[in-house]
């Protein structure tokens, strides 16, 4: 068993698809402080390898990702 | 008086090495020039799309309209962007190319991909043209076009610069990435 994260604000972009969930998680973060976790919640397919690529390149640090039913759900600690 | 600085070989070589480590961990921001060409309901969302995700990736990008790619900046005309069926083997009709001459096949074939972005919960074209400005993508009309079209800048929404192929090109010069859609 893992520890959990705790997330200081989450994002449910399900239903969405490119380039709306990583639109939106850029918006997310830019309301958070450094170091604050924001938790991605997608069903876009493409956002398994987006969302990691999009921490990456704007400087945050995906802490875990995982598999829940249907979702894709991160954890972005702002970098 | 001021004294010539005398460097050794050991301090040029270290030099050198702080100039080579810089560039392998470079930590410049990246840049994307996009040329958006056409004036179709296709071609519009790609270049948007890839636009509005490079800004959210933290990079800096421009978008250069022109020719019928100009009629996206267009208040009036962006808001009518077609897809053709006729020579458009993938168009979202299922019936015979040909038959996409007849009058009002466009119409349809638009109304279709309206349809099937709505049901999937896309942005229209106007709204991610809106967010493109408000996530500072620098959108620019082609000066030309604007003259040979007989454009005006009222026509153009707001927010758009005006520029011919030199200021673009001395922008995608020091771009990583350059796209032509």
């Amino acid at each position: 068993m893992t520890t959990p994260i705790a997330e200081h604000q989450t994002l449910d972009t399900s239903d969405t698809l490119c380039p709306l969930p990583v639109i939106a998680a850029k918006q997310a973060t830019d309301k958070l402080a450094r170091g604050q976790v924001l938790k991605v919640i997608a069903t876009d397919p493409g956002s398994k390898a987006d969302i990691p690529s999009w921490a990456r390149s704007a400087g945050h640090t995906l802490l875990k990702w995982e598999v829940q039913g249907k979702k894709f759900v991160f954890w972005v600690q702002k970098g | 008086m001021t004294t010539a600085v005398q460097t050794t070989p050991l301090q040029d070589l270290l030099e050198q090495f702080a100039r080579l480590h810089r560039q392998a961990h470079d930590t410049e921001t990246k840049r994307v020039a996009i040329v958006a060409s056409k004036g179709t309901l296709d071609m519009a969302y790609p270049a948007l799309i890839l636009a509005t995700t490079a800004v959210s990736m933290g990079m800096e990008c421009a978008v250069f309209f022109t020719f019928y790619g100009l009629n996206i900046l267009h208040k009036r005309k962006s808001r009518s962007l077609q897809v053709a069926p006729l020579g458009n083997p993938a168009a979202p009709i299922p019936v015979p190319n040909i038959l996409g001459a007849i009058p009002g096949m466009t119409w349809m074939a638009t109304r279709v991909m309206h349809w099937m972005m709505r049901r999937q919960n896309m942005p229209s074209i106007q709204s991610l043209l809106e967010t493109a400005r408000s996530m500072g993508v620098k959108l620019i009309a082609c000066s030309t076009t604007m003259g040979v079209m007989g454009v005006k800048e009222s026509d153009l929404i707001d927010g758009v610069d005006i520029q011919g192929a030199a200021s673009f090109l001395e922008f995608a010069s020091k771009a990583h990435i350059t796209l032509f859609i």
